[in-house]
């Protein structure tokens, strides 16, 4: 095995082009257990976390650029305003010292159906920014999810940032775990009310192959609160539209059973979820919240 | 390969090191300090807890190669002239330490917390310690320790975690 440490982003896409079997590494928290445990053998480990750049976040008009090398305690410590979907995930990942090291670019590399930070991500519209010594792309976020553990970047590319609107309305995320600290999410949902364009964001985690949008939820409650004109008025949702949207998220996704739930009972929890998170994200909304 | 560190404020070069190995492996096996505990070896048990630049980590799931140049303190480099730091003696006090196993990253963990926050209420202690499992202590004594350790530092006017 290689152990490769590049020091400048530059440095680090010309290593990827070299080495293109190399397992990127940030904060180890999911790299290290499988070569601990014997279960993975890359022939390079591409260390970057010295490479400085991937470690800043910055603002640009409405869009935040989050370096993939932020970790989930800096999002935690300084994007609690700027992206509160995101933030409220980074709390529940694991414990002090895993958010100490973990990075939102690791989580969006190992591409986990279960990793916190997708489910905000999808809700709030997220890019995906990759890079090699060719240039740069994104994707969105969407489509970044290939299959279980497989994105959409190519091997001569690096994750090398993640871009995200500033919210127009509130955000909210829920995650079924069996303790508050320390648990891979049995299921997890991410909402993000979008005002300025009307629409709905949703996430859907732990109960699909890859992490993924509940697209028709999605557009059958950004119609129905345009049709009662909820988002001028900011009133109360009906019950009925809270429990047939949590529905429609449900319907949504394809769970199996595994050792941490059954298929069922992701799919009841999401419903749960949806209506749970759209109830306090509105709350907000007509609290004047956002 | 070799990797350059400085480990409790001395500067080592550690000759040898396997590139997937982990921080904890190197500091255990290679450099004679076995004060941070082997167990989960996949972040869940914080029994491996240190610092990395000032900030707890899991050493289990820190590369080796990742403490090249950098600044790592363990439960060894917390003793104050061979003297137990004021948290260690805490514990001790307090009857949190039974088979011991789980102490070391209780014992870092704690002195971070203690550091950023010198009067934590029990739900910010729990949340702090969360990331680390004891099996036989009991949770109960370790929050005592936590809560003289505070004591005891608060007291001692000046005094640093």
């Amino acid at each position: 095995m290689e152990f490769l440490a590049p020091t400048t982003w530059a440095d680090a896409l010309a290593v990827r082009q070299e080495h293109p079997d190399a397992l990127a590494l940030t904060g180890g928290t999911d790299v290290m257990v499988e070569i601990n445990f014997d279960m993975r053998r890359p022939p390079a480990l591409l260390d970057l976390t010295g490479v400085r750049e991937l470690s800043d976040w910055s603002r640009d008009g409405d869009v935040v650029r989050l370096g993939a090398g932020v970790t989930y305690t800096r999002v935690i410590e300084e994007l609690g305003d700027v992206l509160p979907g995101l933030a409220m995930a980074a709390r529940t990942v694991g414990s002090p010292q895993i958010r100490n090291r973990g990075t939102v670019g690791g989580n969006l590399g190992a591409a986990s159906p279960a990793g916190d930070s997708h489910p905000p991500l999808l809700a709030g519209g997220a890019e995906v920014e990759l890079a090699s010594v060719e240039g740069t792309r994104t994707v969105p976020i969407e489509e970044f999810y290939t299959g279980v553990k497989q994105h959409a970047g190519r091997p001569d590319e690096l994750i090398s940032a993640i871009l995200v609107r500033s919210p127009s309305g509130p955000q909210q995320f829920s995650k079924i775990g069996t303790r508050n600290a320390m648990v891979i999410s049995v299921s997890a949902f991410g909402l993000a009310l979008h005002p300025d364009e009307q629409r709905i964001g949703t996430g859907i985690g732990s109960a699909a192959p890859t992490p993924r949008r509940a697209v028709e939820a999605e557009s059958f409650l950004s119609s129905a609160l345009d049709d009662l004109g909820l988002w001028e008025s900011r009133g109360a949702l009906p019950d009925s539209l809270t429990r047939e949207f949590g529905d429609r998220v449900k319907a949504a996704a394809s769970p199996i059973d595994d050792v941490r739930g059954t298929a069922a009972y992701r799919l009841h929890s999401l419903a749960v979820m949806a209506r749970r998170t759209l109830t306090w994200a509105w709350a907000d909304y007509a609290g004047g919240i956002t | 390969m070799r990797v350059t560190t400085t480990v409790n404020g001395e500067p080592y070069d550690v000759d040898d090191v396997w590139e997937g190995e982990s921080l904890l492996y190197m500091l255990r096996e290679r450099m004679g300090l076995p004060g941070s505990k082997n167990a989960c070896e996949q972040g869940e048990c914080g029994s491996c807890t240190v610092y990395v630049d000032g900030l707890p980590a899991c050493a289990c799931l820190v590369a080796a190669g990742q403490a090249q140049g950098h600044e790592i303190i363990t439960v060894e480099g917390l003793t104050i002239d061979d003297e137990l730091h004021p948290v260690q003696q805490a514990f001790i006090e307090a009857g949190a330490v039974q088979c011991g196993f789980c102490t070391p990253g209780l014992i870092v963990q704690t002195h971070d917390l203690l550091q950023r926050d010198p009067h934590p209420d029990d739900a910010e202690i729990r949340e702090a310690l969360a990331g680390n499992l004891c099996r036989c202590t009991g949770y109960e004594k370790i929050l005592d320790a936590v809560r003289l350790a505070a004591e005891r530092l608060d007291t001692v006017s000046g005094a640093q975690p």
